[in-house]
């Protein structure tokens, strides 16, 4: 099929311009006449959301690299400068940092919106792949930036998390060593992660979210109710019945959800910017020292979950491969979604009640291991931790079988409002 | 407004002292003393800071903090802060550095003190309270006092003057303290210049000033919050009508 030139057919300066680019024809085929299920509900606002909060990291990034000095020996002194003396930089810098845990809790409730209304499957599953690779490009962003403040809990935690490579038997400790640039953390590792934070994984990020949107588009939005609004058109104008136009509809309504993170964010930026130790951690208001080790590393809070993981897997041969390899098996599980979970129906208001206990307590599990991770080790946490990692996995694969032992509820042809 | 602004500001740092209260009782340490920083308690700050640089500055440095910003968030102006404040510079651009050279600290003390700027953000502000108030003679050390909160430490007790000197409490022997109804770590060995609640105060003007001086833009983010709040909530009220009204077509 050819390009249609103006397939809108204006006229006017508008005309000119779309004989030339598809301005009308994207505004319509993205907005305006982009038809999103009307059902939508609470779970749904954290799409735009992490929208949002990923302008705001662009944006405030590019200020904060205007005055911060990716240099080991300048990086602390930077940040200071940046609090101290740039005007309105303390609030930019908060804004970053903020924001950065904001992205990862609008990213996980957007994660959970998609598992319990079945948005990763059939015909999404593109959609969902584009999801995690936006995940696994954030861990690594939110990984990067974390060590740029140079402070002790930055240096701590990225010696820590170099040296998870260390365990990949026989070329590990080689390999530590490649990507830290030296044998230890140090101004060569600083600059690297510099030019990933700000210019590399940025870019790929945001080519992700564009994939991610340009797939959702192409095959529709899916609804609380997981029913496909496309099924019912109206016969004259072919738009689903159930149907509104993102544009002015979602609009207008996903100005009131940002207005409501707004006043949340912003209470967090200007009255609670450390979130008590677990934004910015007490350690990284000193400078890295690579002579003295903080009594307790902790991760940041987003990645909590993961280390509890790593922690609670028994090591083999003296190595603690087997917790790397269940680390990022716990992330890889997440790509594998849509063809794990073979309930034929999509939301969970239809499905049995075993796979609704089963969903709640993963949900439960994960924000338990995220605790865990974060605290000291200690015989309880790590027994928990074991309990709740082998959970984890195992809601992925009971996922496969769960619809054959429960009685489902009939789908409905069309949303309910 | 003034009114609304503390209102608030009370409200969220009673919000913040929760969280932190339940961070620090997860980071497991007990803290003899608590204490929560008022930094908008501009007379204390200014108390604190002539304190601080009375006492302090000769050993520490605070080498983020410029002495033109001091005069200029807790208005002193430039010929009281150069009589009061500024002992080894006259420059108002300079930063506070340490009377003392950092080598011959470092021969003297076995480490070079710590530079302060951010030291209340480090170890937190009941850790500096509970740190100065708990001095106690120990005849093992070489300069005769240790520290209950960081034991071993090498800085001798330099508010001695006004404290005086305490010994710490035999086990089960707790002594209840200014009639607070809290029991001290400690037992008084020989009174100070200062009586004990004095001695707290001015213990407290000097974590407010480090507070301020580890986040000079505190106060300022937090009048800045409640405004832009207040702005949020207005509007919501229209964005709330605006949706509701385009929403009414849809059944």
């Amino acid at each position: 099929m050819a390009i249609v030139p103006n397939p809108h057919k204006t006229t006017g300066f508008l005309g000119w311009i779309d004989d030339r680019f598809p301005l009308t024809k994207l505004w319509k085929d993205h907005l305006s006449e982009y038809y999103a299920p009307k059902n939508f509900n609470f779970w749904y606002y954290f799409g735009s959301l992490a929208l949002l909060v990923m302008v705001n990291q662009l944006i405030t990034g590019i200020w904060l690299a205007m005055h911060y000095k990716p240099d080991a020996k300048l990086a602390f002194d930077s940040v200071e400068y940046i609090m101290r003396d740039v005007p309105w930089g303390a609030i930019l810098r908060y804004m970053h940092s903020t924001g950065a845990s904001a992205f990862f809790l609008v990213v996980y409730l957007h994660m959970f919106r998609g598992l319990i209304y079945g948005s990763h499957k059939k015909p999404r599953e593109l959609i969902w792949i584009f999801g995690c690779l936006i995940y696994l490009v954030l861990m690594a962003e939110g990984f990067a930036g974390y060590v740029l403040p140079w402070g002790q809990m930055s240096y701590w935690g990225a010696n820590v998390i170099f040296n998870l490579f260390g365990t990949i038997p026989v070329i590990g400790p080689d390999l530590v060593i490649w990507i830290q640039g030296d044998y230890i953390p140090s101004d060569a590792t600083l600059s690297r992660l510099f030019s990933l934070h700000v210019v590399f994984l940025p870019f790929a990020l945001v080519g992700l979210v564009v994939a991610h949107l340009i797939a959702l588009h192409e095959v529709g939005s899916n609804n609380p109710d997981g029913v496909e609004i496309k099924k019912f058109k109206d016969p004259v104008t072919h738009v689903p019945l159930d149907g509104i136009g993102f544009h002015p509809y979602y609009t207008v309504k996903d100005i009131v959800g940002v207005t409501v993170f707004l006043i949340f964010f912003v209470a967090v930026i200007c009255f609670a910017p450390d979130g008590g130790g677990y934004l910015l951690e007490k350690p990284n208001f000193q400078e890295a020292n690579p002579l003295v080790t903080p009594e307790h590393i902790a991760p940041a809070w987003y990645f909590g979950a993961y280390y509890a993981m790593l922690r609670a897997t028994p090591s083999m041969f003296s190595s603690a491969l087997p917790g790397v390899i269940v680390m990022f098996g716990a992330v890889l599980m997440l790509f594998f979604l849509p063809w794990l979970d073979k309930n034929p129906i999509k939301s969970i208001r239809y499905k049995g009640m075993l796979t609704k206990v089963a969903t709640m307590v993963f949900a439960a599990d994960f924000v338990m291991l995220n605790y865990l991770g974060l605290q000291p080790p200690t015989g309880l946490g790590t027994a928990l931790s074991q309990i709740g990692t082998i959970y984890y996995f195992a809601f992925f694969f009971g996922l496969t079988v769960f619809h054959k032992f429960e009685k489902s509820k009939p789908v409905p042809e069309r949303v309910t409002s | 407004m003034k009114f609304v602004i503390t209102k608030g500001k009370l409200a969220f740092a009673g919000l913040a002292l929760a969280l932190s209260g339940a961070a620090s009782a997860a980071g497991g340490h007990a803290l003899p003393y608590s204490y929560v920083a008022d930094v908008d308690n501009l007379p204390s700050v200014q108390r604190g800071a002539k304190v601080f640089m009375g006492y302090c500055s000769g050993c520490h440095s605070m080498k983020y903090l410029r002495y033109g910003r001091i005069g200029q968030d807790l208005q002193i102006p430039e010929d009281l802060l150069k009589a009061n404040l500024m002992f080894t510079s006259d420059k108002p651009g300079d930063v506070i550095q340490a009377s003392m050279h950092k080598d011959s600290a470092a021969k003297w003390f076995g480490q070079a003190p710590p530079d302060l700027t951010l030291e209340t953000r480090a170890r937190g502000e009941s850790w500096v309270y509970s740190y100065l108030k708990s001095f106690y003679v120990d005849p093992t050390r070489p300069v005769g006092v240790n520290n209950l909160v960081l034991p071993g430490a090498s800085m001798p007790h330099v508010l001695w003057e006004l404290q005086g000197w305490q010994a710490k409490a035999a086990e089960g022997e707790h002594h209840a303290e200014g009639g607070h109804g809290k029991h001290s770590p400690f037992t008084s060995v020989e009174p100070g210049t200062l009586s004990s609640d004095e001695y707290d105060k001015l213990v407290g003007d000097l974590v407010n000033f480090m507070a301020y001086a580890a986040e000079p833009g505190r106060s300022a983010r937090q009048s800045l919050g409640i405004k832009a709040i207040a702005y949020l909530l207005v509007l919501l009220a229209f964005a709330y009508l605006l949706k509701k009204e385009y929403w009414r077509d849809v059944h």
